[in-house]
């Protein structure tokens, strides 16, 4: 086999890419970076602004408004109890890390969502890459994501971007593919334009479906955390990581149950926001 | 008949689903079947050279079994579906060879549309989906929340401008459906199998809601069923279609009387006529005399035409009663006024009466039952010969344009009061 089929040199060629852009568009990396990193360590200063128990109370009144009474009391107590056993800052961190990549996730997600939606060839396109978006290992892509932005907390944003962005768009494209053919049959008779007809028809029928994919981005955005964090993200990740390595099986405990009070969190919160305001009908 | 202008006119006009449309046109053109064209090319015919015209305000009912292509056919006219070949106009403004925005334009304000399955907007409220068609066209709040509420009104919906359509019944929420077409204040009406989700007796409410909507608003009306039933009842003319093909286009009266070939014979022949024949299909030209001829007159016109009792009108020859051979003899042996011995408990009903509805009182009555229109005029009669012959479907019975010549005729009067002082 060897003989008949010369090997073709693709490492190789990905690293010379990887190179070349680094040489060429660095610049422009360090922008980004230096966006990325802004957006980050502002969230982070701005929430610590703030005492602890008013940040809590702030987080339960806005799961009371978008979802129920009991998951803002359960907010009120998780957050209480994480700044009890001393992860405050660490989760602030964290949760900057989370909130500022599934931003990143949706402003890119959803558009693309709509117009893969819109368009079979796009979406023919973007399927593929969304495949390989969420199968190719997260350490895979830290590496590069390293040279360009180096060791800190932007790779650590990439990496969940990357890796959290898929199920927005897919959800997008499907909410809107389900809205019902008469429905669009009937905006299309009354004469609407394609925008009118995305806008006023589509898009609030699919948000549902599209938040429900916001909902699986920001749990997976979550989910790296930990990996962001062998990357130089600090963070509650960083503090698992740190524990691990050093055998603290307790700490470790703590740490991670952390993670899973805020994912609750997360995941209660904007699972109820993608229910409510249908006007008394869930689809 | 009423003013023939025509409203849209369709001209050849071909749909064929699928790849090699092109190919499969020129088989078509050479006479090949559907099927034929489906094994050779793979494309399905969906219409086949449609021609026909619809007049202003006039329900022009396409009717057909599922897959006969009706619901295709109405969806090329506002281009919902593209056709493949073929003209259509409407008001002499060529549909197919409009770009998207004049094309939008039409939609806009000029068709409305009503489906089967009511396509509302789930997430607006009865008045938000009301208010839609004007919302795009970028109407001032103000002014659509007018118009909408009105058309709520029209179709009996008011103050249920808040709720959600899942809080109404299907009936309501075609309506609403309805509203929803009518704000537009459109000239034309499609109507895609508006009724055939919505249970018996709320169809039969809701054609009768349409008749009168069609009535006082006088719009255009495409309405596509597979009920033949329906497509009677409401239908001022019917195109029946089959496999893509219309087979035969006229007046319920012509499709039930005269069906085209077997396909259109078999299908209406388990219609029940009592119920789409009317009084004015079946009258007679009923004998009448004026009021002030006397009781003589009267009598030697029941001789002289055979019958046993005859109508009276006054001078503006709105019925009054009728009077019997014997009373009227009675009264000239005694000198008595017609007007004296006058019945004027009479049987009548309206031409639009259907038949069913007529059984009862024919089939007691001693006197012919009278038909009169709005203003007492008295416009025929019903006899039984008549009635059992038109439910046994015999085609001469039938008054094609439910009417029958009506006028008294005083030179034969005159005639007969010379004759019978003399």
């Amino acid at each position: 086999m060897d003989e008949l089929l010369p090997r073709l040199p693709f490492a190789s060629w990905i690293d010379s890419g990887v190179d070349w852009l680094v040489t060429h568009f660095g610049s422009v990396f360090d922008g980004i970076a230096g966006f990325l990193k802004g957006s980050v360590e502002g969230a982070v200063a701005w929430m610590d602004m703030v005492p602890s128990i008013l940040l809590a109370l702030l987080f339960a009144l806005i799961a009371w408004i978008v979802s129920t009474r009991k998951i803002a009391i359960f907010t009120l107590i998780g957050l209480l109890f994480i700044d009890y056993l001393g992860y405050w800052y660490a989760m602030l961190q964290m949760l900057a890390l989370v909130i500022t990549s599934v931003v990143i996730a949706l402003v890119i997600g959803i558009p693309l969502g709509i117009w893969g939606s819109q368009r079979p060839t796009v979406k023919k396109i973007i399927n593929p890459v969304l495949d390989l978006m969420q199968t190719m290992p997260a350490f895979v892509y830290l590496l590069p994501a390293i040279f360009f932005f180096n060791i800190g907390v932007v790779p650590g944003v990439v990496a969940s971007v990357i890796f959290s962005m898929p199920p927005t768009i897919r959800l997008t494209m499907l909410g809107i593919e389900q809205v019902p053919k008469d429905l669009i049959e009937a905006t299309e008779a009354f004469g609407s334009t394609t925008w009118q007809r995305l806008i006023k028809v589509q898009i609030p029928l699919a948000k549902p479906t599209i938040m429900a994919g916001v909902n699986q981005s920001i749990m997976l955005s979550l989910s790296m955390v930990v990996i962001a964090s062998m990357v130089g993200a600090p963070g509650l990740g960083e503090e698992v990581y740190r524990s691990v390595t050093q055998l603290k099986t307790g700490v470790g405990f703590e740490t991670g149950l952390s993670i899973v009070i805020v994912a609750i969190i997360l995941d209660r919160i904007t699972q109820h926001a993608g229910k409510k305001k249908q006007g008394g009908i869930v689809k | 008949m009423e003013e023939q202008s025509k409203k849209i006119e369709v001209v050849n006009t071909t749909k064929i689903f699928g790849k090699q449309t092109k190919r499969a046109a020129q088989l078509l053109n050479e006479g090949k079947s559907k099927s034929e064209i489906l094994k050779m090319t793979g494309a399905t015919v969906g219409v086949k050279n449609a021609t026909f015209d619809v007049y202003d305000g006039e329900i022009f009912v396409i009717m057909g079994l599922s897959g006969s292509g009706k619901s295709t056919l109405v969806r090329m006219l506002n281009r919902l579906i593209d056709p493949t070949m073929g003209s259509i106009r409407i008001d002499g403004q060529d549909i197919v060879g409009m770009n998207k925005e004049q094309l939008r334009e039409v939609r806009r304000k000029k068709i409305g549309m009503v489906f089967q399955n009511f396509a509302l907007f789930p997430h607006k409220t009865i008045l938000e989906n009301t208010e839609y068609g004007l919302e795009i066209q970028g109407i001032a709040k103000a002014e659509r929340k007018a118009k909408a509420t009105e058309s709520l009104r029209l179709v009996g919906l008011a103050g249920y401008e808040e709720q959600y359509p899942s809080q109404l019944s299907g009936g309501m929420q075609q309506r609403v459906g309805l509203a929803r077409a009518l704000a537009n204040d459109p000239d034309v009406l499609l109507m895609d199998e508006a009724f055939s989700a919505l249970d018996p007796l709320i169809r039969k409410d809701m054609q009768d809601e349409l008749l009168q909507l069609h009535h006082d608003m006088g719009k255009t009306i495409i309405f596509i069923t597979h009920d033949l039933d329906e497509a009677l009842r409401i239908g001022d003319r019917i195109a029946l279609m089959k496999d893509g093909d219309i087979v035969q286009i006229g007046t319920p009266e012509e499709i039930l009387m005269n069906p085209s070939n077997k396909y259109v014979e078999r299908f209406v022949e388990d219609v029940d006529l009592s119920k789409v024949l009317t009084a004015g299909h079946i009258m007679k030209k009923a004998d009448m005399v004026q009021v002030d001829r006397g009781a003589r007159v009267a009598l030697r016109l029941m001789k002289r035409q055979g019958i046993s009792s005859i109508y009276v009108v006054d001078n503006g020859n709105q019925l009054l009663g009728a009077v019997t051979a014997q009373d009227a003899l009675d009264a000239t042996e005694s000198g008595k006024t017609l007007e004296s011995v006058l019945i004027k408990d009479i049987p009548t009903c309206s031409p639009d009466t259907v038949l069913t509805d007529l059984f009862d009182t024919v089939s007691t009555t001693p006197i012919p039952m009278a038909v009169v229109n709005e203003e007492k005029h008295l416009q025929g009669i019903i006899v039984r010969g008549a009635l059992i012959g038109a439910l046994a479907g015999d085609g001469q019975f039938i008054n094609r344009d439910r009417q029958v010549e009506m006028t008294v005729d005083t030179e034969e009067l005159l005639d007969l009061e010379v004759s019978s002082h003399g």
